[in-house]
């Protein structure tokens, strides 16, 4: 293996890993804002994963995809906000 | 390797070691709003350096803008979602009054709802409205 | 009367720039391409994207110190990296231990435009978040991680009103500029 691909490898362990914590959180919660801020990590976790796959390969075939990505984590985690401040009780 | 790829490699590196960061945070931190600044802050430098390595590697100068605005718009949009899930947090039950070693809004919050001020803020901006409805809800 | 009209009518111009300008580079930058043509159908559709989804006019403050806006770029980038790095060591670290506090910040300047830019910096550097708002007084309420002391929660007030000051001297209006040179003048008065 050549020393990029050492790098993906560590790369893919240490995303790998991240992804685990945050997959762990979003079962346990223990609350809904809990499971929304890991599902965020989790996003930013797949965005970390397509920079790194464009960087490796050398293409930028997902740059627009990872705008996008961002995008979605905002409007999925504030809508959730809201929607939790309409019904504090349960949240 | 070169210069670039070494470079590249420790960008790479350091940007997946953000992400395993705010996993940590979430993991070990007690409460929501410390699990907040875990999970969305290190993101903002970790995606700074995956794009930083994506940029090492292409070499492009069209490229650039690009990946100027994919982190701008994090830049953006990170602050607002975390404003919007903390004030919902510390709302609703998620206030952990013992993990706090000084609340300057709490009392704020008490002489409001006593006064029967609302505390308006869509978006965050808040003003006093002096009407009869002694809430907390922000949608008025 | 007439001459008023148009300076208004300018000055409009003038505050929609910013946001028209943002729009084109958008644009041009997710089709990677900066040709004349396609920067000119950019704008053709940031004029319309801005009139058909209006937005409330942001008041400017009617400066900008380029050299002093990359001073700040390069202020920031290292304050994210240290702060991310101290997030999580005390992730490690401290764990469930932390504690942590919710502090009053009030502002020198009544600008939206610099209150909104101040809890934005804030909230980006780790540590840090805004909780609550208050426009009237301009008061930030932020919650910041590990400041289990009173002199620890000052801190966290000096720093904040730092980034501010900072955030002053690349785009505060002439006021609040003079007003935090008064503020630095009496400071060095009082501590020889």
């Amino acid at each position: 293996m050549s020393g990029m691909e050492w790098v993906g490898a560590a790369v893919a362990v240490i995303l790998t890993l991240a992804a685990a914590g945050t997959i762990y959180r979003i079962a346990v919660g223990p609350s809904l804002l809990d499971r929304v801020i890991a599902a965020d990590v989790l996003l930013a976790i797949f965005g970390a994963a397509l920079a790194t796959e464009m960087a490796l390969r050398r293409n930028t075939d997902n740059l627009a995809l990872l705008v996008v990505l961002s995008v979605i984590g905002f409007i999925g985690s504030t809508a959730v906000a809201r929607f939790v401040s309409h019904r504090k009780e349960d949240a | 390797m070169s210069v670039i790829d070494i470079l590249s490699a420790i960008a790479l590196l350091g940007g997946a070691l953000m992400s395993l960061a705010a996993a940590v945070g979430l993991l070990r931190f007690p409460d929501l709003m410390s699990r907040m600044h875990a999970a969305t802050k290190p993101q903002v430098l970790g995606l700074f350096l995956m794009l930083v390595a994506v940029g090492l590697q292409m070499r492009q100068w069209a490229l650039l803008p690009a990946l100027l605005v994919a982190w701008l718009f994090q830049l953006l949009t990170v602050p607002v979602s975390a404003h919007m899930v903390g004030r919902a947090g510390y709302r609703s039950k998620h206030r952990r009054p013992e993990l706090l070693s000084t609340d300057d809004l709490h009392s704020v919050v008490e002489a409001v709802v006593d006064g029967g001020a609302v505390i308006d803020g869509g978006g965050g901006a808040a003003k006093a409205a002096p009407t009869s409805a002694p809430t907390m809800n922000p949608d008025h | 009367m007439r001459g008023s009209d148009q300076g208004a009518i300018w000055r409009a111009l003038l505050n929609r720039l910013p946001l028209l300008a943002w729009l084109v580079v958008v644009w041009g930058a997710l089709w990677q391409d900066f040709s004349p043509g396609n920067l000119a159908f950019g704008l053709l559709i940031s004029v319309g994207v801005s009139s058909v989804f209006y937005l409330p006019p942001v008041e400017l403050g009617g400066r900008l110190n380029v050299l002093r806006a990359v001073v700040f770029a390069l202020w920031f980038l290292k304050e994210v990296s240290v702060a991310s790095i101290e997030v999580f060591y005390w992730a490690v670290v401290k764990g469930p231990r932390i504690s942590n506090a919710i502090v009053a910040v009030p502002l020198r300047s009544r600008s939206d435009l610099l209150m909104t830019a101040t809890g934005h910096v804030l909230s980006l550097i780790p540590g840090s978040l805004v909780v609550e708002v208050d426009r009237g007084t301009s008061t930030l309420y932020v919650h910041a991680m590990n400041a289990p002391t009173p002199e620890s929660v000052e801190k966290v007030r000096r720093g904040i009103q730092d980034i501010e000051a900072r955030l002053i001297r690349v785009m505060g209006s002439r006021a609040d500029l003079a007003a935090l040179k008064r503020e630095a003048a009496a400071n060095v008065k009082e501590s020889p």
